[in-house]
């Protein structure tokens, strides 16, 4: 059989969702931003809710999330976006609201907003892109960077004695009372973006069932901030993030 | 039962990450040795025979350029 009778449109099985815009991502390639943006893309498309969902971007890599997913769109100040999506599905519960953030916006910034935005129980979706990293400033240290973990600011490694201890951020946001759904996932693998697909999805069906905040952690890789090459850095998060920061349902209710 | 597969790679929008490539079970694809517009070795299928339309590299990939067609034989 030749390729040309192979590629025929009633044979297609995969491909960009009509969800994502054309526009070129400017993530470094191999970026795990945008695995996360296209399974989001799909969990919207399945679930037929592109005029219900608003996103709320946040400061960093993914601010300019904006740019690539066809959905309404709000931008805010750093680490607050957990603030504008409380206003944003207080003021409109018929909306499907998310915000998007990393965890130099999650888990430094804007550690307050998130802890009371997910204490109050406010029936959103949080997606935090974790990789252990100041991706966008380029590869300081951040409250989530392993210890003797080199980065820009911490050149020899990181101390616990000088810098601190890596943050569990998700573990201590499903011991809130507010949450509903805490899960750890990542997108190395096929295997690994079906899953966090499906983590993503229930988050979304959880946020209109008024059970409380869900939140997905997705452990990603920044291999332009680690310095390696994309399939180094999955290696590397496999190695050395999985260890401290293990995936899988911390809260299911 | 067997399937035949087959991928379209969109050459320009390809940054040429190589994370497809070890992810593919059959060893279908490869980076090319020329560079699209923006200086990346973009991806290609170097054993077409081998595809059988599994989807990973699709699966996988961040800048969403691959399609894949997918036959039963």
């Amino acid at each position: 059989m030749e390729i040309q009778d192979i590629i025929r449109p009633e044979n297609k099985v995969y491909g960009k969702t009509a969800l994502l815009k054309d526009n070129i991502l400017h993530y470094c390639p191999g970026c795990s931003h945008g695995v996360v943006h296209k399974v989001i893309a799909e969990v919207i498309e399945e679930m037929g809710i592109q005029d219900k969902t608003i996103g709320i971007s946040p400061v960093g890599c993914s601010v300019f999330a904006y740019n690539y997913l066809d959905i309404d769109w709000q931008q805010a100040a750093h680490g607050r976006a957990p603030a504008l999506a409380t206003a944003t599905k207080r003021l409109m519960p018929d909306k499907y609201v998310f915000t998007y953030q990393g965890d130099g916006d999650l888990a430094s910034i804007g550690t307050a907003e998130v802890m009371h935005a997910c204490n109050r129980g406010e029936n959103i979706v949080i997606i935090f892109i974790n990789n252990a990293i100041y991706g966008m400033t380029g590869g300081q240290m951040a409250p989530t960077t392993l210890l003797g973990q080199v980065t820009a600011t911490t050149p020899y490694g990181r101390k616990a004695e000088l810098n601190g201890y890596p943050l569990k951020i998700t573990e201590l946001i499903a011991q809130l009372e507010g949450t509903c759904y805490v899960t750890r996932q990542s997108v190395q693998n096929p295997a690994a973006v079906r899953k966090t697909k499906k983590a993503i999805r229930k988050a979304f069906e959880n946020s209109m069932m008024k059970k409380g905040t869900s939140f997905v952690e997705v452990v990603s890789t920044c291999n332009s901030g680690w310095k390696v090459t994309p399939v180094q850095a999955n290696k590397w998060m496999e190695e050395n993030m999985f260890p401290f920061y293990p995936l899988g349902d911390m809260k299911d209710r | 039962m067997a399937t035949r597969g087959a991928i379209v790679v969109d050459k320009e929008r390809c940054k040429g990450c190589g994370v497809c490539v070890v992810n593919c079970p059959t060893n279908t694809i490869a980076l090319s040795h020329e560079v699209n517009g923006k200086g990346y070795n973009y991806l290609y299928m170097a054993n077409p025979e081998n595809c059988t339309g599994c989807t990973n590299c699709a699966t996988v990939c961040p800048d969403a350029v691959i399609t894949v067609y997918r036959v039963k034989i």
